[in-house]
C-alpha cells in the first residue's frame, strides 16, 4: 500500500503510510520522518511520527506546499530503500496491575462501560479470550511494546506490542469518556497500550499504575532533569509487574530522587525481530532484568 | 516587578508566538489564539512581535501597575479603563505606578491582546513564556492568573509609544456569520456526499466547549459514513481511525455529530478521523468567536488559502509601519 498524502490546511501535510496498525507501517513513520529532520529544511516546524502516519507542519510563507510535498515525496523514497534499523533503548516501566486507585476510579465510571459488571481487567481478558486476570496480565507483560507515537498530551506514550496480529490484544473505548483518569494508569484502547502522563480525562480502559513519573515539567524529578518529556517514538518498553510494597517503594524513590529507570541501548533490526520474534523478545527482557 | 493582578478575569493566561518544535510529544504550540492581535498589540506599544502578552477571555481582568507603562488592548472589544476612565481599543495608552487597569462588559469578539511595554517577564521553558494550561506548562507557574499575582514585566525599551493606532481597516475580527474557510481533505473520502455537501451548506453554532484546545459545533445535520470494514488498530465506530497526529485547526467529528476544530492547545493526536483544515489565516478568527455564534463553513482551495495569508500578512506589514 503506498502512502496518501493530503493537505491539512496550507500548513500542514499529513501522510498515511497504512490504514491499519503495523510494526512496518510504525517504521516507515518513524524512518521518513527522521530523514525529513535530518533534512534541515528550515521551513518545517514540526516533524510527528504517528503510529502507521506522519505529518509535518510548514511555514508557507518561506516553501509552498506543493514543492514541500515534491521534498516529502522525494524523502519518502529514499528513505524507503533504507533499512528498518534503528539504534534505540529498551525501558522497563513497573507497572501495579489492579491498584486500588484506577479500581476505584473505573468504578465511579460503570455506567460509561461496555460491562458494567466486570472490570476493566475483567473485560479486556474475557473478550480477548484469557481464561483468568492472571494470564491476561501475563500477556501484557511477557512481550515488550514499541513506543510508537508520543501524544494527545504532553508525553503521553501509545505503545504497540511487540508480537504477531493474531497475539494483539484488542479493547475498545469506554462507550463515553471518563473525566477523570488517575495519573500514571496503564491504560488500553483499539490495539493500543497507554500511560497517561497526567491526570485528566480519558477513554481507553484502566488496568492498572506506575509508580514511575513519565512528564515532569518542573523538572525536579532525578531522570527528567535534562528534559521535561521521558518517552519518544521507537523507545521500547517491557512491563514488570510489581506488588503494593514495591508501588509505594516505587514512589517514596521517586520523591527521595534515588529512582533510576532500568534502561539498556540496543539496535533494532525489523528483519531480525520478524525471523524469530519470541527468541527477540526474550532477549530483550534478558537485557533488562539480567546485566 | 511590574503589575499586581487584583482579580484574574476568567481564564487570562500569558501568551506569546508560542512553542513550536514538540508537537511529537504531544507538546502543543500555544501561543496567542488570534496571532494577529497579539501581534498588533505589542507593535503599539514597541514590543518585539513575540514578545508575552495577557490574553483575557471574555472577561477582563483588573490590575494593579507597580510602575510607568505603556499599554494597548487588542483583538476583542473589551473596553479597557486607567482608574475608571475608558481608553480607546487598538491604541497604546500609558498607565502610572499604582493606576489600576480594568474593563468593561465585552462588546464582540471574545479573546483580547493586553501588551504591556517591555512584555510580560515569567520564565521562558522550551523556547516561550506561552502558558500550555493541560500540562501545566510555561505561563506564570504554569496556570491562569489568581487574585495576589505579582508579575514581572520586562525593560522597556525607549520612550512612550502612547497614542499609537491601528486603523479600522486593520482590525481583523471574524463577521456574523463568520465564515471559516476550509481545506477538505485527510479523511475527507470517509463521509458521504450527502455529508460532504450538508456541512459546507449547513449554519453551525459554537458550542459551549469552546476553548484554547478546540471549538466545538453544533446544530448541523449529522454526518454519516461510508460503510467500511474498520481496518486492525482503527476501532469499532466508523469515524475512528488508527489514531494519528491531527494539524492545527484539523476538523474532526467523532460519532459524526459535532465537529470539533482543533486550535494552540491541540491534543496532538488521537483516533477520530479529520474531514478537513480551517486554513492558515481564518485561525485567528476562531479565537474571537463567542458560544452560540453562527458559523458557516466554506470550501477554498490551496491557491485561495496562500492568497488570503498573503494578504493578512500585508495587513500585518502595514501595522509595522505605523509611526
Amino acid at each position: 500500500m503506498a502512502t496518501r498524502y493530503s493537505f491539512g490546511g496550507d500548513d500542514h501535510i499529513f501522510a498515511e503510510v497504512n490504514e491499519a496498525m503495523s510494526l512496518e507501517a510504525f517504521f516507515t513513520s518513524l524512518s521518513v520522518t527522521k530523514a525529513v529532520k535530518e533534512s534541515q529544511i528550515s521551513a518545517v516546524t514540526e516533524v510527528c511520527p504517528a503510529n502507521a502516519s506522519y505529518q509535518i507542519k510548514f511555514d508557507p510563507d518561506k516553501i509552498k506546499p506543493k514543492d514541500m510535498l515534491a521534498e516529502l515525496k522525494r524523502i519518502e523514497s529514499e528513505a524507503a530503500s533504507a533499512e528498518a534499523v534503528i539504534s534505540t533503548r529498551a525501558v522497563e516501566i513497573p507497572v501495579y496491575y489492579d491498584d486500588p486507585w484506577t479500581r476505584e476510579t473505573l468504578m465511579r465510571f460503570r455506567e460509561r462501560h461496555q460491562d458494567p459488571n466486570s472490570t476493566d481487567l475483567e473485560y479486556a481478558a474475557r473478550i480477548n479470550n484469557f481464561d483468568s486476570i492472571d494470564s491476561f496480565i501475563k500477556a501484557h507483560s511477557e512481550s515488550p511494546w514499541f513506543v510508537t507515537m508520543v501524544g494527545f498530551v504532553a508525553g503521553l506514550p501509545f505503545m504497540y506490542q511487540m508480537v504477531e496480529r493474531q497475539r494483539q490484544i484488542e479493547v475498545p473505548k469506554y462507550l463515553r469518556p471518563r473525566t477523570d483518569t488517575p495519573k500514571l494508569t496503564v491504560g488500553y484502547g483499539g490495539c493500543f497500550a497507554c500511560i497517561y502522563s497526567v491526570r485528566g480525562a480519558g477513554g481507553y480502559q484502566m488496568f492498572g499504575i506506575t509508580p514511575m513519573p513519565i512528564y515532569d515539567p518542573q523538572q525536579s524529578i532525578s531522570y527528567l532533569k535534562d528534559f521535561m518529556v521521558f518517552f519518544n517514538p521507537g523507545d521500547i518498553v517491557k512491563f514488570k509487574p510489581i506488588d503494593r510494597n514495591s508501588y509505594d517503594e516505587g514512589v517514596e524513590a521517586v520523591e527521595a530522587g534515588t529512582f533510576e529507570p532500568v534502561i539498556r541501548e540496543l539496535v533494532f533490526s525489523l528483519d531480525e525481530f520478524q525471523s524469530g520474534i519470541d527468541e527477540y523478545n526474550k532477549n530483550i527482557g534478558e537485557m533488562l532484568h539480567g546485566n | 516587578m511590574g503589575i499586581r493582578v487584583i482579580s484574574p478575569g476568567l481564564a487570562t493566561s500569558v501568551q506569546d508566538l508560542g512553542r513550536p518544535g514538540y508537537y511529537h510529544l504531544g507538546i502543543p504550540i500555544s501561543g496567542g489564539m488570534d496571532r494577529y492581535a497579539l501581534r498588533c498589540a505589542n507593535l503599539l506599544v514597541g514590543n518585539a512581535e513575540n514578545a508575552a502578552v495577557l490574553e483575557a477571555v471574555f472577561l477582563g481582568p483588573e490590575i494593579e501597575f507597580t510602575r510607568n507603562a505603556t499599554v494597548s488592548v487588542t483583538g476583542a472589544n473589551l473596553p479597557p479603563k486607567v482608574d475608571g476612565d475608558i481608553r480607546e481599543g487598538w491604541t497604546s495608552f500609558d498607565i502610572k505606578k499604582g493606576q489600576v487597569l480594568s474593563f468593561e462588559y465585552l462588546q464582540a469578539g471574545a479573546r483580547a491582546y493586553i501588551a504591556i511595554s517591555g512584555g510580560i517577564d515569567v520564565p521562558v521553558v522550551l523556547g516561550s513564556r506561552s502558558l500550555y494550561g493541560l500540562g501545566a506548562l510555561g505561563g506564570f507557574n504554569g496556570r491562569t492568573l489568581q487574585a495576589g499575582d505579582e508579575i514581572g514585566i520586562g525593560e522597556k525599551s525607549g520612550n512612550s509609544l502612547a497614542a499609537r493606532s491601528v486603523p479600522a481597516t486593520l482590525r481583523r475580527m471574524p463577521g456574523s456569520p463568520a465564515e471559516l474557510r476550509v481545506i477538505s481533505g485527510i479523511y475527507w473520502h470517509r463521509i458521504t456526499e450527502e455529508a460532504k455537501a450538508n456541512f459546507f451548506e449547513d449554519t453551525w453554532r459554537v458550542a459551549s466547549e469552546a476553548d484554547r484546545i478546540g471549538y466545538r459545533f453544533q446544530k448541523g445535520r449529522p454526518l454519516s459514513f461510508i460503510d467500511r470494514k474498520q481496518p486492525f488498530g482503527a476501532g469499532s465506530d466508523p469515524s475512528n481511525i488508527v489514531d494519528s497526529c491531527y494539524p492545527y485547526g484539523s476538523i474532526q467529528v467523532p460519532g459524526g455529530t459535532e465537529p470539533i476544530v482543533l486550535h494552540r492547545d491541540a491534543v496532538s493526536g488521537g483516533g477520530y478521523c479529520m474531514i478537513g483544515t480551517v486554513i492558515s489565516a481564518d485561525m485567528d478568527y476562531i479565537g474571537q468567536l463567542q458560544p452560540n455564534m453562527e458559523v458557516n463553513f466554506v470550501e477554498v482551495d490551496l491557491d485561495t488559502a496562500l492568497a488570503v495569508r498573503h494578504e493578512r500578512n500585508s495587513g500585518l506589514q502595514q501595522v509595522r509601519e505605523i509611526e
